[in-house]
């Protein structure tokens, strides 16, 4: 008797590994040709309306009129800012009653009256002073300072009050530390001291000249022994900041006045004491207002301008800049495509039973789900990073070659902006297709994910909720992940509308992520557990 | 043709999601509203809750939540006719009703009805949740708002208008779907429509052009029958504006019907 062996199949076992998975929906996704354009379409809607805008420029430059912001003349050529030692563009003009100021020292002074003039609420801005009220500009401020040079935009440090933020320490535009809270006056005046010490300067404040505090001390490396320093005072541009449905923007503005009265001014250390040579760093807004008086050692000045950042943005002094926000508008666009894509990508198995081929072929239903995960989240990064690697860099050069300006971005801020795009297209193309396989249905999928996704993001951006509404509905919902794309930093130190519109979201980047990847972990986990309870 | 209202009623009224979703247009439409209304401040200031200083338009901003309504409004139109696409029930129909234009029209029908009943909800609910709401935020007849009332005739037609709206958006989606003949297709590209158009004007640096294209997106045009204040400075009239939707809606409706007819199901 001869035992006979049974057949075996030559050909080698396959194997139910992760990778064998993960191939098989690859191959599904890149053989169905509707969802391949789909994804270039994405990555098309997203560069496309980015173009649009970069074609453009004009647009906030009629706009900034139509406002009679005073920006007439800035939609030509020739527009450019003062930028800061870190490339930012900034505000840098103000009065200085100042002298040399050589090698280490300290300066100490009192301020006893910090008051301003400022145009009536609601009124006209006709750029004069005529009809002006009391009132101060609440980031008026008067103080001490030390800079690089008289040039605008040099490096420097100060101790101020501000008009209604309290004692300042400030430093190279962005900086900012609080320190006593409070106003100023003739009962309550501040004393303000700053000292240098090599590269290091330091900010006291006292309210009584003898308890000192220390408010904040700064490094700035590459200072000049021999610097610029002594008293300043500015005050801002008023912005009356105003919503309006349909996007939400500043309205209304002009110039304000304030005046600082020092006294018991002392040097120490290394500097000298006087005299004190007034000057007006930059161009003053309204001539003939700017101006000082010495007196028994009161030092009286009377300022406008302002020595702050400038924030990118649709209702701030940059509003005619293109910034990065306007090539990305289009990203919404693209994720309603990737919707469509990532949707399908798992509801249409259920529609043609091929699901049930799937799961037979491999068992392990987390795994199916695991696999399609990463394929449609690749599919999205790229499409992401492609749209808005073209948005920006494309519109960068188009904008540049029509002779527009564009508000200065860092290549790192460029960087992080295209990456955290794709980052957004991928985790939200997850998202769709973790709704697609709880609901099973392609059309309600895409209603419901969009629903989450792309809607709220669209109202608080572009169309009819309030802004506090609109704010909301990007910090809870998946949209919160828009925060990604927020390429400027909001400066508190400076008054503008900071909104979605403009690129600004409630959230910062980090978070917003945070809310978007929790948002899809929720569905992607209820996905795999309905996924093995439920027949396919 | 009343046998063909009588069997497209009965496939509505016995599928299960159709209640679900005319119910969640209404929830999600009057839970929208309720929050945007909730949700507004006056701006800061003195005297900023003025009609002048707000700019804000209380019909307008009570029926917020249309803009989500119409997205599960069209996902109902969809359904009605992309579901049996989808389970091949449409060979099935067209078996029963072989006059293919009669059975689209009787389906349009149902679905119309369905629309208008849940608008009038969504947008009733709306308005209610508007009226005691907004006279808490400032929006008080101190301050020179009156309380919506649809006896006033700007807030009738805002919100008159808005169901007319979210109905001519389901026939908008249900002609669309006929024409596509599938589900997903359908809700893509009535959604793209919808919300696409208005970001392009918004964003189009061409001023002429932009306002242009706002005149002719059905969304956009169709919303300005929300308006109460600021009507003159519209590109379009409010009903004229509705119009442009209702155009929309038919030229769907008329490219489903045709397709339907000309091509084997």
């Amino acid at each position: 008797m001869t035992a006979i062996a049974p057949y075996r199949s030559p050909a080698s076992a396959g194997r139910a590994g992760f990778t064998s998975a993960l191939r098989a929906e690859w191959t599904k996704f890149r053989t169905v040709r509707g969802w391949v354009i789909g994804a270039l379409v994405a990555a098309l809607a997203t560069a496309g309306l980015g173009l649009l805008v970069s074609s453009g420029g004009q647009s906030s430059c009629q706009a900034a009129n139509s406002q009679g912001q005073g920006s007439s003349g800035s939609c030509q050529h020739g527009i450019s800012f003062v930028l800061g030692p870190n490339g930012e563009p900034v505000s840098d003009s103000f009065y200085l009653a100042g002298q040399r100021l050589a090698g280490d020292g300290s300066m100490t002074v009192r301020l006893t009256s910090l008051t301003g003039r400022v145009p009536p609420p609601n009124g006209p801005s006709t750029g004069d002073e005529s009809g002006y009220v009391p009132g101060l500009e609440k980031w008026a401020k008067a103080g001490l300072i030390i800079k690089e040079n008289l040039t605008q935009g040099s490096a420097y440090a100060a101790i101020m009050v501000a008009g209604g933020h309290g004692v300042r320490m400030q430093w190279n535009y962005t900086g900012d530390t609080p320190g006593m809270t409070g106003t100023v006056g003739p009962a309550n005046p501040r004393w303000l001291r700053l000292t240098r010490s090599g590269d290091v300067i330091t900010g006291y404040d006292s309210a009584d000249g003898t308890h000192w505090s220390r408010v904040g001390s700064v490094t700035l490396a590459g200072f000049p022994s021999v610097a610029q320093g002594g008293l300043f005072a500015a005050s801002p541009e008023y912005q009356q900041v105003g919503e309006s449905f349909g996007g939400g923007t500043n309205s209304g503005g002009g110039p304000t006045q304030a005046t600082a009265v020092f006294d018991r001014l002392v040097t120490a250390g290394g500097w000298t004491a006087g005299p004190w040579a007034g000057r007006y760093v930059g161009t003053p807004e309204v001539p003939g207002v700017v101006g000082y008086h010495q007196a028994d050692g009161m030092f009286t000045l009377t300022a406008l301008g302002d020595i702050a950042p400038i924030p990118a943005g649709h209702g701030g002094q940059a509003d005619p800049a293109v910034t990065v926000s306007d090539y990305l508008i289009g990203t919404f666009a693209g994720l309603i495509a990737l919707t469509v894509v990532a949707a399908l990508f798992v509801t249409a198995e259920y529609r043609r039973g091929l699901i049930r081929l799937t799961l037979a072929a491999t068992p392990a239903r987390g795994r199916v789900l695991a696999a399609k995960s990463v394929v449609i989240a690749a599919v999205g990064f790229v499409a992401g990073l492609l749209g808005a690697g073209a948005a920006i860099l494309a519109g960068e050069a188009i904008t540049r070659a029509r002779g527009y300006y564009t508000f200065p971005t860092s290549a790192a801020a460029e960087a992080r902006v295209i990456v955290g795009t794709a980052v957004l297209t991928a985790l939200l193309a997850v998202l769709a297709l973790a709704i697609g396989a709880i609901v099973r249905r392609g059309a309600a999928t895409i209603a419901l994910a969009t629903g989450v996704i792309v809607l709220p993001y669209f109202l608080a951006v572009f169309a009819a909720v309030p802004l506090s509404a609109g704010n909301w509905l990007l910090r809870v919902m998946p949209a919160a992940g828009f925060a990604l794309q927020q390429p400027y930093p909001a400066y508190h130190q400076v008054t503008m509308l900071y909104a979605p519109f403009s690129g600004y979201f409630p959230l910062a980047p980090w978070a917003g992520l945070a809310v978007l990847a929790a948002w899809t972990a929720a569905a992607l986990a209820l996905a795999a557990y309905l996924l093995r309870r439920r027949d396919a | 043709m009343s046998h063909a209202l009588h069997a497209e009623w009965t496939k509505f009224r016995t599928l299960a999601g159709t209640w679900w979703l005319l119910l969640a247009v209404a929830a999600l439409t009057i839970a929208v509203s309720a929050a945007a209304a909730a949700a507004f401040t006056c701006p800061p200031g003195p005297a900023s809750c003025a009609a002048a200083a707000t700019g804000a338009d209380p019909a307008r901003l009570s029926l917020t939540g249309v803009d989500l309504g119409q997205i599960v409004i069209a996902l109902l139109a969809v359904l009605a006719i992309g579901g049996e696409y989808g389970t091949g029930m449409m060979r099935l129909t067209l078996t029963a009703v072989p006059r293919r234009l009669t059975a689209y029209a009787a389906k349009a029908l149902v679905t119309t009805v369905a629309a208008v009943a849940a608008a009038v909800l969504a947008v009733g609910g709306s308005v209610i949740a508007g009226r005691l709401i907004l006279p808490g935020k400032g929006l008080s007849a101190a301050n020179g708002y009156l309380a919506l009332s649809l006896g006033n005739g700007a807030d009738l037609r805002a919100a008159g208008g808005s169901v007319l709206y979210l109905t001519l958006i389901a026939l908008l989606a249900f002609g669309v779907t006929a024409a596509v003949r599938d589900s997903a297709a359908g809700i893509g590209i009535v959604l793209g429509v919808l919300l696409l158009l208005p970001v392009a004007s918004a964003v189009i640096p061409d001023h002429v052009l932009a306002r242009h294209l706002e005149q002719l997106a059905p969304m956009t045009a169709g919303l300005y029958i929300q308006a109460t204040t600021g009507v003159e400075s519209l590109p379009l009239t409010p009903w004229q504006g509705l119009g442009v939707t209702a155009l929309w809606a038919l030229g769907a409706l008329v490219l489903g019907g045709a397709v339907l007819r000309l091509r084997d199901a």
